[in-house]
């Protein structure tokens, strides 16, 4: 292997993961695909604006750094996540918590799972040395840099499988708690594998605790779609205003699977959510939705890879952006249609609203297409509110920040719509306004 | 006092001076009609009463009750009881009509001091209203004007106007755009908003307005001022003679 020059700070996470290597759980083949993953991490370091796809989203400037890996949480930890928990709480789900990257049972709904329903914490599942289920959630790309991180370093998770057939009304809440009141890295790896015909929801929420400051969350998920199953997701950004989060969604779809997704992100520093997303059977369905509502020097990132692979597949994507004062919100969607996947059907819209002049949107589609009978396109619009829809608004009486409310609801709203449930749907629009009352 | 008083208004916009010292006195229960040619200035005089921005008001006050309405925002104007009726009502997609009225009162009531209404007093209130104006249910549920016709826009504003009860009403050229079946229903909104307490300023270019909406004085606007005031008698000769004799008196 090459001698590659370490800085300082990459330098410290390599002493940070061979100190952290015994405490990872998985041995045999895991161990080696961890060190495997942290190689090709340390080659590349930290992702900068030279990388095309981290062009403006620079984590060497952002970040600067990956802090080490948070201690197991304690009573005190564990009792400051339960207040956030129960701040956020959502009707009628099954809730399954990850403390400071550790899977937290107490925390926890694990009552008698629905039949064909089975929850197991990832560290229990690599202990056990369960093999196929392990190689299925280290299924990484490690030629993305933070993907290959999070498959070095994952300390815990949790493995949902659903048996076929089975169909879920209830949904699964994955909530991940940040508690600890020093600076910490938390590393969380998750499988959800959905057999053939199946259904379910799955919730996934990200918090701090009181106190909890400057953490970084780096979290990976791994979805199998099975043939003929659907899965929606709704997934909420709320972390601590100074908090890092890196997040990645690897998804796949059988034949005639069904997708919704849907992820909100308002809280957070700095964010980069990395959605790809495969249609691996013919006749599936996407709709992957998105609203980032972001002030201050907060900077957030999506960045979807849409991959049609087989013929007959459709893929829709609506998202929105709302940036205030100097924050930074960034969508990068890339659309692949391979030469067999004739008769796909894919559309993207992305539309940035910027409320003020230091504001910054970048929207990035890509269309790449190598088939040549297929329905393809794209837009994307950045513009400020319509001042005389403010005008007008005003002069029926509404005081300047309830008709920008108003108008922002409006703007975000055609993305919120997808979601399919109303419970669900009132849970996402409940945060964005949580948003717009912290800014009135 | 007067309810309405405009005194000297001088407003620019871009360097440009339109309003050059106009004054208006307008009292409760008076209906005044302001004419005058395209490009004389109504607009402007509308918009300032109502606060649009844009506008660089130079010289001049606007009273309201002898309260200063040029420090007031748009929205306090409105809480006080100006109501301006839009020459183009704009479209609001993704707000409901029903939530954008039922925001928009509790604003006001709020600002004036007073309890919010409940959503049930609301709906009942809004349906009554509707219904005199001739108003499908189901353009409440719509997007503010989306997809409304020209007609439907301006009952839409009667409707509001009917809704919140303001002191003074500019009506910015309501007729514009509306057939006379239309028209005739705009008017029978307004008139039926006519009382001893509330005063109506109808600013048109056509005379056709006022066979409907009786004004009891008509001034005519000409190159920023009032060069004429009179009876309502004035509307028609203005009709018969053009505005062409006033263009040398501004």
């Amino acid at each position: 292997m090459n001698v590659v020059a370490k800085t300082e700070t990459g330098r410290a996470l390599g002493d940070a993961f061979a100190a952290a290597r015994d405490r990872l759980p998985g041995k045999g083949k895991i161990a080696e695909q961890r060190r495997e993953a942290f190689e090709a991490y340390e080659r590349l370091g930290l992702p900068h604006r030279r990388i095309e796809d981290w062009k403006y989203t620079d984590l060497r400037a952002l970040m600067r750094e990956v802090l080490p890996l948070a201690p197991a949480p304690d009573a005190a930890a564990l009792g400051r996540a339960a207040d956030a928990v129960k701040l956020r709480a959502i009707d009628g789900v099954r809730r399954l918590v990850l403390v400071d990257g550790a899977f937290a049972p107490e925390l926890s709904d694990l009552g008698t799972p629905e039949e064909g329903l089975s929850i197991r914490p990832l560290r229990e599942v690599l202990d056990a040395g369960d093999g196929a289920l392990s190689a299925q959630a280290f299924a990484s790309d490690i030629s993305n840099p933070m993907i290959a991180l999070n498959g070095a370093m994952a300390t815990d998770g949790v493995v949902i499988e659903i048996a076929n057939g089975a169909v879920l009304a209830q949904p699964l809440h994955i909530v991940h708690v940040a508690s600890g009141t020093a600076p910490a890295s938390t590393f969380t790896r998750s499988l959800l594998r959905l057999g053939r015909d199946t259904g379910v929801t799955l919730v996934e929420s990200y918090l701090a605790g009181e106190g909890a400051k400057a953490y970084q969350t780096h979290d990976g998920l791994v979805v199998a779609i099975g043939d003929n199953a659907r899965l929606d997701h709704v997934r909420l950004v709320e972390d601590a205003v100074d908090a890092f989060n890196i997040s990645s969604a690897t998804v796949s779809l059988g034949a005639h699977a069904h997708f919704n997704t849907f992820s909100l992100t308002s809280g957070g520093h700095v964010s980069r959510y990395q959605l790809t997303i495969t249609c691996a059977g013919e006749g599936s369905k996407v709709e992957t939705n998105g609203v980032n509502l972001i002030n201050g020097k907060q900077h957030a990132d999506t960045t979807l890879f849409m991959d049609h692979a087989v013929p007959h597949c459709a893929s829709r994507e609506i998202f929105r952006a709302v940036v205030d004062d100097r924050a930074h919100s960034v969508f990068q969607g890339r659309i692949i249609v391979r030469p067999d996947a004739q008769k796909t059907d894919a559309k993207m819209m992305t539309r940035a609203l910027l409320l003020s002049d230091d504001a910054e949107a970048d929207n990035k589609p890509e269309l790449e297409i190598f088939a040549d009978d297929v329905t393809c396109g794209h837009g994307a619009t950045t513009g400020a509110l319509d001042q005389s829809l403010l005008f007008y608004m005003r002069a029926r009486g509404l005081p300047e920040k309830e008709a920008q409310a108003l108008l922002i609801q409006a703007f975000v709203g055609e993305a919120i719509e997808t979601i399919a449930s109303d419970a669900l749907r009132e849970v996402a629009i409940a945060a964005a306004q949580r948003w717009l009352q912290a800014r009135a | 006092m007067s309810l309405l008083e405009v005194k000297d208004l001088q407003v620019r916009v871009e360097e440009r001076e339109i309003l050059h010292g106009l004054s208006l006195n307008v009292n409760p229960g008076e209906v005044h009609a302001i004419m005058g040619p395209n490009g004389s200035g109504k607009s402007t005089l509308s918009h300032v009463i109502a606060g649009k921005p844009g506008y660089e008001v130079t010289g001049g006050q606007i009273l309201f009750r002898g309260e200063d309405l040029l420090e007031m925002d748009p929205n306090e104007r409105a809480a006080k009881g100006v109501f301006l009726a839009f020459q183009y009502p704009v479209e609001i997609p993704g707000v409901t009509t029903w939530n954008f009225l039922h925001a928009a009162l509790n604003a006001q009531r709020k600002a004036r001091g007073e309890d919010e209404i409940s959503s049930p007093a609301f709906l009942k209130k809004v349906r009554e209203v509707a219904k005199s104006l001739n108003i499908p249910q189901d353009m409440l549920k719509r997007g503010v004007n989306v997809g409304f016709s020209g007609g439907e826009k301006k009952r839409n504003e009667i409707l509001q106007m009917a809704l919140f009860e303001p002191a003074v009403c500019i009506l910015d050229e309501m007729d514009s755009g509306l057939d006379i079946d239309a028209l005739r229903i705009a008017a029978d909104g307004v008139n039926a908003l006519r009382s001893p307490e509330r005063a109506m300023v109808v600013i048109t270019h056509y005379q056709r307005l006022l066979n409907y909406i009786v004004p009891d004085v008509v001034h005519v606007m000409s190159k920023g001022r009032v060069v004429k005031s009179g009876g309502k008698e004035l509307a028609l000769e203005l009709e018969e003679s053009g505005y062409a004799q006033f263009e040398d008196a501004a």
